[in-house]
């Protein structure tokens, strides 16, 4: 395992931003994994180091196959997780709208660029990454459908699904598009949570980067036969929306089958406790997302369905 | 006459409504034209708050010289304005990253759909933003060149001191002003003064330039300003940028829209503990300060100015 310091920069104050990476094996660059950008992804850090210490004991056993690299970034962002603040303490900008970064720009710009030049050139590329809507997920592959990467190759890491998304024109900054536009097989791996820990869904996350990782021939990893992921556009998907606006009280999990008519969540007046509103699934599907914040605006897709036949 | 143009219940005991203020003239405006004035799109940025109550307070005056329809949007995102935040709160979300929006879709693609259907079909539209807290600008406005023949015109009726024809940009397709020119409705972005601030003189200058407008439109029949000539510049080598080569303190030693000479000292970046100057920012070329830093603490990268080099000083 070779540590490195892949961009630094210096603080007034604080200490200095560094982020750091691990890097096993030696050869060609083979596949780059990145953990959280935004300071409130801890499940996605918190996977990257368990990703580090499987990667440093399959290493140390002699089960990274010769000529791979793999480089492995748990933050990309420490200061704002330091702070627990979402996006760049500063100027409230986002890393992973600044992608590929520019040397010479703004700060995130070239926290960007030094970041990009260290990761691009790798033939495949994982990020842990989070929605920008609070809630939990059927744990997934997310890829575009215009670029470089492929259905087949994100069925490898044996996750549940394999969720298609058609590009728009605020993706054109993130680290997936660009990776693609740089010729890098680019996948966003969406776990269960964002800002806690939940242990079973990054367990099932680092075994399918491993699945991945076996599947493409870089380590040695014998891992039980690989579930076949359902592959399902972001369009396909059927979104639940309030109506009203309230105490959220959800009545199932993500992951969990519903049928037609079953109810999904109730809307509970804050002051009154009076039910404003139930959600009821509109088909027989499985919770692909569900809303896990206690409040809840109205005309919000709280929750998202996917058809068990996808 | 104040509408209510979207509005969303909220958790607890609150409703989000978005208004507008729609002042007709005495007589029927059924042949006129309209113009819409919008601003808090992004809730730090204020300087739009005292354009919509000027140019109201200018219009009730001289109420028998309108001769069409204005409409003011003081507030798009009027939980941002009301709580000193940027985005949407709660949701942390840029509002200007999100039109055309999505009338079936999340609050915040609705309110966004609900805005741009109010709007569009206006004769011109101003969008007036005020950089952010930490730069200051000179009065501009700022057009994407897919929309310039279009809104060139306009806006040298504005009487900003500089026109930005800048070049067009995927992620910047998701903006009010580009969901608006995409379907004909002519948008000016106007970039002024510095956020969670008012600056009173160009706050009277760009009213001075809607009244302009407005009467080149037909809206005001009384009298108006010569619009002062602005500066274009369309060459993107123009503008010189400068970013912190280091974090620290910036004390700036040049004033915003001064000339400069190459080599003279903008400003320096200090190190408060140490009582050292880090780095002294120089002109690195003739040129005049745009933009310049409002708010002292600096990360290297950090944007301190932005200088327009003399020999784009073109008057056309």
């Amino acid at each position: 395992m070779n540590k490195k310091i892949i961009y630094e920069i210096k603080g007034m104050y604080r200490d200095d931003f560094r982020i750091t990476g691990y890097e096993f094996g030696e050869g060609a660059k083979s596949v780059c994994i990145v953990g959280s950008s935004r300071g409130n992804e801890v499940q996605q850090i918190y996977c990257c180091s368990l990703l580090v210490k499987k990667l440093r004991q399959l290493e140390e056993e002699g089960r990274i196959r010769a000529g791979h690299k793999i480089l492995v970034i748990p933050s990309m962002n420490p200061y704002s997780m330091n702070i627990q603040k979402r996006f760049w303490p500063t100027d409230n900008t986002d890393i992973n709208r600044m992608f590929p970064g520019y040397h010479l720009g703004e700060t995130t710009q070239r926290i960007a660029d030094g970041v990009f030049k260290e990761i691009m050139e790798y033939e495949y590329g994982i990020q842990f990454t989070s929605f920008y809507m609070p809630g939990d997920f059927m744990p997934h592959i997310r890829m575009m459908d215009e670029g470089y990467s492929n259905v087949e190759t994100a069925k490898k890491f044996g996750l549940p699904y394999v969720v298609v998304r058609k590009v728009r024109p605020y993706d054109t900054t993130t680290l997936n598009y660009n990776w693609q536009v740089w010729n890098t097989q680019a996948f966003s791996l969406y776990t269960t949570t964002t800002s806690r820990i939940e242990r079973n869904g990054a367990g099932q996350a680092v075994l399918s980067v491993l699945n991945f990782l076996s599947a493409q021939e870089i380590v040695k990893y014998s891992v039980p036969e690989l579930m076949e992921s359902k592959v399902v556009c972001d369009t396909d998907m059927v979104s639940v929306r309030t109506a009203k606006s309230g105490i959220f009280e959800p009545l199932i999990k993500a992951g969990e089958e519903v049928v037609v008519g079953e109810p999904l969540a109730n809307i509970v007046h804050p002051y009154e406790g009076e039910i404003m509103e139930t959600l009821f699934a509109p088909m027989d599907a499985k919770v692909f997302f569900m809303h896990n914040e206690p409040l809840t605006y109205a005309n919000t897709a709280v929750i998202k369905l996917v058809r068990d036949q996808a | 006459m104040v509408e209510t143009i979207a509005s969303v219940g909220l958790p607890i005991d609150e409703t989000l409504k978005n208004k507008k203020n729609r002042i007709l003239p005495e007589k029927s405006a059924e042949e006129g034209k309209r113009i819409s004035i919008v601003t808090g799109i992004h809730g730090d940025e204020l300087e739009g708050q005292y354009v919509c109550f000027e140019l109201q307070r200018r219009i009730e005056k001289d109420r028998e010289n309108l001769a069409g329809i204005v409409d003011i949007y003081p507030a798009v995102n009027p939980l941002g304005i009301d709580s000193i935040t940027r985005g949407i709160p709660a949701f942390d979300l840029d509002m200007n990253r999100l039109f055309p929006g999505n009338i079936d879709g999340n609050m915040t693609e609705y309110l966004a759909a609900g805005i741009i259907e109010d709007i569009a079909g206006s004769d011109c539209v101003v969008d007036i933003h005020a950089s952010n807290i930490y730069l200051t600008e000179i009065p501009q406005i700022r057009i994407n060149e897919l929309h310039e023949e279009m809104l060139m015109p306009m806006a040298k009726n504005a009487n900003v001191d500089f026109i930005w024809v800048h070049g067009a940009s995927t992620v910047l397709e998701s903006t009010f002003a580009h969901s608006l020119n995409s379907i004909g409705t002519p948008t000016l972005v106007v970039e002024m003064g510095v956020g969670m601030r008012i600056t009173q003189e160009y706050g009277d200058q760009l009213a001075d330039g809607i009244f302009c407008l407005m009467h080149e439109m037909g809206i005001w029949k009384g009298k108006v300003k010569q619009p002062r000539q602005p500066i274009i510049s369309r060459d993107p080598d123009d503008v010189n940028y400068l970013n912190a080569s280091v974090g620290g303190l910036f004390i700036p030693a040049a004033r915003h829209w001064e000339e400069l000479k190459k080599g003279d000292v903008i400003g320096r970046i200090v190190d408060p503990l140490c009582g050292k100057v880090l780095d002294e920012v120089k002109a690195p070329v003739d040129g005049i300060l745009f933009t310049i830093r409002d708010y002292p603490v600096v990360d290297e990268g950090s944007l301190m100015g932005r200088l327009l080099r003399k020999e784009a000083y073109k008057f056309e």
